[in-house]
C-alpha cells in the first residue's frame, strides 16, 4: 500500500504504470482520478487546505479498512494540497485485486470515505471571488451503503 | 494548556490557525463556550454548530466528548476531499 499527500502535481499515466508494474498476481486494476473542474471557464484556481498529521492518519485507516474488507493485492492513494489550476489532477485512487468486483468496490469505498472523512477543504477562486466548497449531504449519505 | 487548531473558514473568521488555550473545560462543548467569548470572530466562527466538526488528538469526535488528557483540539467545517 502506498499513500502520498503532496503539493506537487503527479502524472496519472506514470503512477498507473508504476502501480501496475509492482503488482504480482492481480487480475484487475481499477484507477480513479479526480480533476479540477473549470466551472464553465469561471474557475481561476482551487486551493486545497489540509490538516497535516491527521490527513495521513485518517487516510491510512481508511486504506487499512479497505484491505480488511476486500481481497486486494495492493492499493494506492495520492491526494494533493495547495494551489491547483483547472484540469490538474487533484487525487487518485488505485486498487488491484484478483477479480474486478473487489477492485471496483474498494476503489468506490476509498473515494466515498476520502470525500467526507479525510481532512481536506477546497476553496474555489474565480474572478467573482473565493468560496469554500460546501460538503454535500449526498457525500455523507454515500457512507451508509458501506 | 490545550492547542486549538482552526481550518478553512473557521481559520479565516478567527484570524489565526492555532492558539494555546488555558482551560478547565470538561468537554468540547464547554471549550466552545469559552472560545466563543474570546472575540467577535470566534463568536461568528462558532455561530452555527451544526456545520462544525471536531477532532481530538487527530481523531474525529463529537461535542459531548471529554477533554481529559487531550492535547490538540481541531475545529473545522465538514470535509471536502476527493
Amino acid at each position: 500500500m502506498r499513500l502520498s499527500v503532496q503539493e506537487a502535481a503527479f502524472d496519472l499515466g506514470q503512477e498507473a504504470n508504476r502501480f501496475s508494474n509492482d503488482i504480482k498476481g492481480a487480475g484487475a486494476i481499477v484507477t480513479f482520478t479526480g480533476v479540477v473542474r473549470d466551472n464553465g471557464g469561471q474557475l481561476t484556481a482551487m486551493e486545497i487546505e489540509h490538516y497535516p498529521g491527521m490527513t495521513e492518519k485518517a487516510i491510512s485507516e481508511i486504506m487499512e479498512e479497505a484491505v480488511a474488507r476486500w481481497d486486494l493485492a495492493d492499493a494506492l492513494v495520492i491526494h494533493r494540497y495547495g494551489v491547483l489550476r483547472a484540469g490538474e489532477p487533484i487525487m487518485m485512487v488505485a486498487t488491484a485485486a484478483p477479480h474486478r468486483g473487489d477492485a471496483f468496490a474498494a476503489a468506490e469505498f476509498l473515494m466515498d470515505y476520502l470525500k467526507s472523512r479525510a481532512p481536506f477543504w477546497k476553496k474555489e477562486i474565480s474572478a467573482a471571488g473565493a468560496d469554500w466548497v460546501a460538503a454535500q449531504e449526498s457525500d455523507e449519505a454515500a457512507l451508509t451503503r458501506w | 494548556m490545550i492547542e486549538v487548531l482552526y481550518f478553512a473558514w473557521l481559520r479565516e473568521r478567527i484570524g489565526t490557525n492555532r492558539e494555546r488555550v488555558a482551560t478547565e473545560a470538561a468537554t468540547v462543548a464547554d471549550l466552545v463556550a469559552e472560545l466563543e467569548a474570546r472575540s467577535d470572530g470566534h463568536a461568528l466562527a462558532f455561530a452555527d454548530k451544526t456545520s462544525l466538526r471536531v477532532a481530538l488528538d487527530q481523531e474525529l469526535a463529537n461535542f459531548a466528548a471529554p477533554l481529559a488528557g487531550v492535547r490538540e483540539v481541531a475545529f473545522f467545517p465538514p470535509m471536502t476531499g476527493g
